[in-house]
């Protein structure tokens, strides 16, 4: 039987929900019907809208996605103009004030605190220059990633940003692919280090030779949500650029067809892929999707792979690089992926004036000034705003990723990005890493939808409880070892239920025991790779040091885990289109 | 006035009737679950799994760890809460870190409910 939520897609989904929410925008909160506000805050997000958790009601997260993280030209300002105008919440961040941008994993924009009466005035502004929150999240095509630098990268064997950009507008607001049984990631690279991070999305386009010829192989079936990470799995099909929409169109039909509509959980195709196995995938995308005939796969570049490939070689896109036309990109490291408002002005401002005025996101939640002028570089590294966004960041801030947790999310269990922001000063202060240790990824996520990644770093957090003292605490299950490059690894759990204040004294006799037993230059996921559980888990024990977590409490039962009066009945939510509570029905 | 239950947002929380009631992350007591050999378990509710309706009671499963000895997996049937008044709908949540017992019976919710 079809869930509720697929009878609510049959009922109103796509691009018709766009009227309904303009009507509700003009007339405010309280003219969604109450008896209908599941529904709606679900056809919502294919708007990119997101309700926020319990305590935040009449609030929403904006999604806004930019195809391969590409901000072109003038769209910056404009990005920063809606965070400063429209998301500022009634509570500030203590460490980021109370506006700012979040870069995402999947190289979009998440903006918190907008209010629905609020939304025409927003997509006006983003639509002025060509943004859109169409389909940033729900049930279809998501914002398609790659390599961030796509165009403009000596490593490219296909530009892939033409590819990315052709799938982005074929497959926004197209009906016949708008309501998909769960949400469609798709990822599109052209360069040889394997940057797009095709391995954990559900359709990979990578780059590969056939007869001569540059094209795509064809990969299907990755994710990492729900402690059920898989690898997405080669279906020997290769296809040459002109032909990569028509197998998008075939794949994503496939899924619209086949993906299990009677259980959300069941939904992703990556569990389709568990059931056919890759050689039906093929046959089926062949005989009933596709009208030409599928080549088998071409030779790939996999043996090549140095991005998170567990050595030094690229483990992003950080710091300066020369581009194939003489300038260069600046890769700044933005800690935890979040950026005050005015700093979001100032990058707007300095792309500008040394470049292009192109910004693009990575998917480590950094961000890449491009077409840096060679004869203006060194004026641009001295741009005050590097001091905050480093293009060479200590290792720890460098590698630091985080989700959004309970500040706003309803499945996260912890708090996340101010913990990690904590973490990572902590561990910069306190904590050396073995020499020639250059890249080390620590990647927090508050709950198993894995949207930090975790299952890709060097140490992987994901958020738990336990006990301490008998009062339960926030605590993270702790992995080792993951990677991808061009044998994908995920992350072995190791220590599990570890409060959330003994986790940096984890890590640093973690490190402390690296350094004492590895074998010469082995690397940490080479470390880890050659012991088994028992000796992994012998490593190192959890321990309080002096770093100090103010959030060690239930931050989810807090209407917003800053605030000064924190309590869940003293949340203003619901509010007017002027932060005002709304009265109360009691 | 039918009671309408459903979990949504990947198991985040439990709607009765349209409002959110019940969330995520919370430590729940379990007793003679069979969840795990800890009696009682210390159980973290990290995602709904499924959602009925057992007149007044509005009953879940909920997948998630034993946080004393690490068991993972779906418990039974366990009741979150109560709707006593059908025609007002209002929703009396259960304290969840008082003791319950899981049910294996249950009559699955629907629209019609």
């Amino acid at each position: 039987m079809p869930t509720k939520v697929e009878n609510w897609k049959d009922e109103v989904y796509g691009n018709e929900i766009r009227d309904r929410l303009m009507e509700f925008a003009e007339e405010g909160w309280d003219a969604i019907p109450e008896d209908e506000h599941d529904a709606w805050f679900e056809r919502f997000k294919w708007w990119g809208l997101y309700h926020q958790r319990s305590g935040q009601e009449s609030y929403f997260m904006m999604r806004i996605g930019t195809p391969n993280g590409v901000i072109e030209p003038g769209q910056l300002e404009v990005i920063a103009e809606v965070a400063d105008k429209y998301a500022r919440g009634p509570e500030e961040n203590p460490e980021f004030g109370d506006a700012y941008c979040d870069w995402t994993t999947r190289q979009s924009i998440q903006l918190h605190w907008i209010k629905i009466e609020d939304v025409p005035e927003i997509f006006e502004l983003l639509e002025s220059v060509g943004l859109s929150t169409q389909q940033a999240c729900g049930d279809s095509w998501r914002n398609i990633v790659g390599c961030p630098v796509a165009g403009k990268d000596k490593h490219e064997h296909i530009d892939a940003w033409p590819i990315a950009e052709d799938l982005h507008e074929t497959f926004k607001g197209d009906d016949d692919y708008a309501n998909l049984p769960r949400k469609w990631k798709v990822s599109v690279t052209g360069c040889d280090q394997g940057c797009g991070q095709g391995d954990i999305n559900d359709l990979a386009y990578e780059p590969a030779e056939k007869d001569g010829e540059l094209g795509f192989n064809v990969r299907v079936g990755g994710g990492l949500s729900r402690k059920e990470p898989r690898l997405a799995r080669d279906i020997d099909v290769w296809v040459p650029p002109e032909k990569a929409a028509d197998i998008g169109h075939g794949m994503s039909a496939l899924f619209r067809e086949y993906g299990d509509r009677d259980d959300r959980f069941n939904a992703r195709i990556k569990f389709l892929m568990d059931e056919w196995g890759p050689e039906k995938m093929r046959s089926v995308l062949q005989e009933e999707f596709v009208d030409f005939e599928l080549p088998r796969a071409g030779e790939d570049m996999r043996d090549q792979y140095t991005y998170n490939a567990g050595g030094n070689e690229h483990g992003d896109h950080v710091g300066v690089h020369e581009q194939p036309d003489g300038n260069y990109y600046v890769g700044l490291n933005v800690l935890v992926g979040r950026m005050g408002v005015d700093d979001v002005y100032e990058l707007a401002e300095i792309a500008e004036e040394y470049g292009s005025g192109e910004v693009r996101l990575t998917q480590r939640q950094n961000v890449i000034v491009t077409d840096v002028d060679s004869d203006r570089l060194d004026a641009f590294l001295d741009e005050p705003l590097l001091d905050d966004y480093s293009p060479d960041p200590h290792p720890f801030m460098r590698g630091s990723i985080a989700c959004t947790g309970t500040e706003f999310c309803s499945l996260s269990i912890v708090e996340t990005k101010n913990r990690q922001v904590r973490y990572a000063r902590w561990l910069k202060d306190n904590v050396s890493l073995p020499g020639g240790v250059e890249d080390f990824h620590i990647h927090l996520s508050g709950c198993t939808a894995s949207c930090a990644q975790p299952q890709i770093a060097d140490i992987s957090l994901r958020g738990m409880k336990t006990r301490k003292d008998g009062e339960p605490v926030e605590a993270f299950d702790i992995g080792l070892g993951g990677g991808l490059g061009e044998n994908p690894q995920f992350a072995d759990w190791v220590e599990m239920r570890v409060a959330a204040d003994e986790v940096p004294g984890y890590i640093e006799n973690l490190l402390d025991a690296f350094e004492a037993e590895r074998e010469g230059d082995e690397t940490f996921r080479e470390f880890v790779a050659d012991r088994d559980e028992e000796a992994l888990q012998s490593l190192a024990d959890p321990e309080e040091t002096s770093y100090d977590d103010p959030y060690l409490g239930n931050t989810k039962m807090t209407w917003y885990p800053y605030a000064e009066d924190s309590d869940m009945q003293s949340s203003p939510a619901p509010t007017d289109a002027n932060d005002e509570p709304l009265p109360s029905d009691d | 006035m039918t009671t309408d239950v459903h979990q949504l947002d990947d198991g985040a929380w439990i709607s009765v009737n349209d409002s959110r009631e019940v969330n995520v992350s919370d430590l729940w007591l379990l007793a003679e679950s069979e969840f795990c050999r800890c009696e009682p378990t210390d159980f973290l509710a990290e995602g709904f799994v499924d959602t009925g309706v057992d007149p007044p009671n509005i009953q879940a499963r909920i997948a998630g760890r034993c946080i004393a000895c690490g068991t993972e997996g779906v418990t039974d049937w366990l009741t979150v809460g109560r709707v006593i008044d059908p025609e007002s709908g209002e929703f009396y949540g259960v304290v969840h870190d008082s003791v319950h017992i899981p049910e294996k019976r249950h009559r699955l919710a629907d629209p019609e409910q």
